[in-house]
């Protein structure tokens, strides 16, 4: 027979040597300003005889087309410089510091990061760094790079360019802006409007779902036809912008549309006057630099950037420039 | 129907042989599926095996592990809950907003996180109950609705789309301790939730297959209108269920909280059909009245093996989720063959 006040026993003696062991070492609470530096010396790390092999791990969700290029870049440098690179990407926070986990258990030679969720990720970058790989954050989390122990960032300001996009517009006349996010939880986007806000002064803000485009067009054009006085649109991706045109023409609105980031969509609306103007935070530089970082750190003890983040925008592309860019973002790589 | 003879023993009491013993398992079919998916990545990557490859894996496995498990429990009973994945991210949010937005020790913002997470889940099932449709369908609206203010409640508090700042708040040390430590075996950090996932293991398949209210869930979801007639109290019993994953969705909350010390508004979405998945490949039926805890623990195991060893392996992650598809798809119909077998050897 089994009885019932054994088995409570035998489970609440797991639980028990559950919590014993969980007791050995919790997270550190943040007491202690610890900035733990990059390893002086640029001693190779162990497993590092063969060539260089470097772990991309972003928080871009697949099929993105900005992630799209800075894969390209990534992939590109690696070919360009004999080095391998490896692409990893997930959206979720958790998932991700997992993947870095998976990245310093294959103890890859040098580690470049997103930081979307800069605290998601602080152990798992820090593990890296204590394990000697050296890591360099692109694109978001520049503000926590230095003190994760990353030997430099590389990336775009997004307060900065959102008040370049706003200064632009307001520079083109316009006086009631609607700002498209279309990633909630991603901090970079409500910096990037609330920068355009600064600047330019009316700004209100819509959230759409970009993994959704009828969706995203249809509440576009909602937002448009609620109020008609609304002039001009942002978007924040070039996915997001094409359905912004399409929404302003359904919603026969006089607003015109600029954006962030480029694609070849943009580029032939910025040719044929839809889209304004382009923010451009050449992105692909944030795929090829890392790599070219991470080589001369590994080869010549070199850092970059003095501490600070090396930039990649915003540069501006509109109808004076896009002749010449057309042709690199009709290949991926702007 | 002819006349029994009473010189041969009645079926019911007959011996099998171990393997048709074995086979009948609902378990079985997952332990088969995960011992190939072990092997298969044990021998195409150098990683996969190392400490440090193992702790990957598991921690993989162990958040999707809990949820599977109570999810199965409520699968086994009959009901879905596709606000499970997004309960995770609103526990983490309420607990969160709470420490760090009006400055309440962590104890007492888990307390009132796990009575939100628990009224929701009664909820949930009292609305089931009381209107007799779906759970599929109901448990879609509070799924959505849970979005919603997830999203809407982030912003309006802290006017972004992350709460974090968790690292500074009072009793983050101890209840971290709790939630989000790790352990070391051999030099290695391994997370605490894994710990945590063989608890809840242990409770729930204990809870099915030696407790009274485990015959009350097969009843309830083998059928509805037969239990009720032999006295068992369905109402109470799925409500008990529908916390019972809201309790999971709690832990899981509480334990990502405190480990990556911030949330998204937009975690979790999308996560409740891997649950699903999970204990389906442990050898839950979608129909109710047939699964197991441990199954399900080893179906997220299973899942969680083979989203770390495709990394491992260094496959193209373009394909990622084309591998992903079909490795699952493999695992479960290598159950569905057992489960057939399985169904021969109880005639």
């Amino acid at each position: 027979m089994f009885s019932f006040k054994r088995s409570f026993a035998v489970v609440a003696a797991v639980a028990a040597t559950g919590l014993v062991l969980a007791a050995c070492s919790g997270p550190s609470a943040d007491n202690s300003n610890s900035s733990s530096s990059a390893p002086s010396s640029a001693a190779a790390p162990p497993g590092s005889s063969g060539p260089l092999k470097i772990a991309v791990v972003t928080h871009g969700s697949a099929g993105d087309a900005f992630w799209n290029v800075v894969k390209n870049g990534a992939e590109q440098a690696g070919k360009d410089l004999d080095v391998g690179v490896d692409y990893y990407a997930d959206g979720d926070p958790g998932n991700q510091a997992k993947l870095i986990d998976n990245a310093v258990a294959q103890k890859v030679g040098g580690l470049v990061v997103s930081m979307a969720n800069p605290q998601a990720l602080q152990t798992s970058i820090q593990n890296a760094v204590k394990a000697g790989i050296p890591v360099v954050t692109i694109n978001s989390g520049e503000d926590q790079s230095a003190a994760f122990g990353a030997i430099a960032h590389v990336g775009q300001s997004e307060g900065l360019a959102g008040q370049g996009a706003g200064q632009r517009l307001k520079a083109a006349g316009k006086t009631k802006l609607l700002c498209v996010i279309h990633e909630a939880g991603n901090i970079g986007q409500n910096q990037r409007c609330d920068g355009a806000k600064q600047t330019f002064g009316t700004v209100s803000t819509l959230q759409v779902d970009i993994s959704n485009p009828t969706d995203a067009q249809a509440r576009i054009r909602g937002a448009l036809q609620a109020d008609p006085s609304i002039d001009a649109v942002l978007a924040l991706n070039s996915q997001v912008a094409a359905r912004a045109v399409d929404a302003a023409k359904e919603a026969s609105s006089k607003a015109q549309v600029a954006t962030f980031d480029l694609n070849a969509d943009v580029v032939a609306a910025i040719k044929a006057g839809t889209i304004l103007f382009a923010v451009d935070q050449q992105q692909y530089e944030q795929g090829y630099l890392p790599v070219v970082f991470l080589k001369l750190y590994k080869e010549n003890g070199n850092t970059i950037g003095g501490g600070h983040p090396v930039q990649t925008g915003p540069g501006f592309v509109d109808k004076t420039n896009i002749d010449t860019v057309a042709p690199y973002a009709q290949r991926g790589t702007r | 129907m002819t006349a029994a003879i009473q010189a041969e023993p009645d079926e019911r009491i007959a011996k099998k042989s171990l393997t048709d013993r074995l086979v009948v398992r609902p378990e079985i079919g997952a332990l088969l599926g995960a011992v190939l998916v072990f092997v298969f990545f044990s021998v195409v990557t150098g990683q996969f095996l190392s400490p440090l490859g193992v702790a990957t894996w598991l921690d993989d496995s162990s958040t999707l592990g809990i949820m599977a498990v109570v999810v199965a429990l409520l699968m086994v009973g009959g009901e879905f809950d596709l606000s499970a994945g997004v309960m995770t991210a609103s526990t983490s949010l309420v607990t969160a907003i709470l420490a760090t937005q009006a400055g309440w020790n962590v104890w007492l913002a888990l307390l009132v996180s796990l009575v939100f997470a628990l009224g929701v889940g009664a909820f949930n099932g009292w609305l089931v109950m009381k209107t007799g449709l779906p759970s599929f369908i109901v448990t879609l609206g509070s799924f959505l609705a849970l979005q919603g203010l997830n999203l809407g409640v982030t912003r309006l508090v802290t006017d972004t789309v992350q709460v974090s700042g968790m690292r500074s708040t009072s009793g983050y040390e101890s209840a971290g301790g709790l939630f989000a430590s790790t352990f070391d075996i051999g030099g290695t950090e391994f997370q605490s939730s894994i710990i945590w996932w063989i608890v809840v293991t242990a409770i729930a398949a204990w809870l099915l297959l030696r407790t009274r209210f485990g015959n009350w869930i097969f009843a309830v979801g083998g059928s509805q209108v037969s239990a009720r007639s032999v006295g068992v109290p369905v109402v109470r019993t799925k409500i008990l269920l529908f916390m019972g994953t809201a309790l999971g969705a709690w832990l899981v909350g509480s334990i990502n909280i405190l480990r990556f010390a911030s949330v998204q508004a937009n975690q979790g979405i999308g996560l409740e059909f891997q649950f699903i998945i999970a204990a389906v490949i442990g050898g839950c039926l979608l129909t109710g009245g047939f699964g197991s805890a441990v199954g399900a623990a080893i179906g997220a195991l299973i899942f969680g093996m083979a989203r770390q060893g495709i990394v491992f392996a260094q496959w193209n992650s373009d394909w990622f989720m084309l591998f992903l598809g079909i490795m699952l798809l493999a695992a479960v119909l290598v159950n569905n063959a057992f489960r057939r077998r399985a169904e021969r050897v109880r005639r």
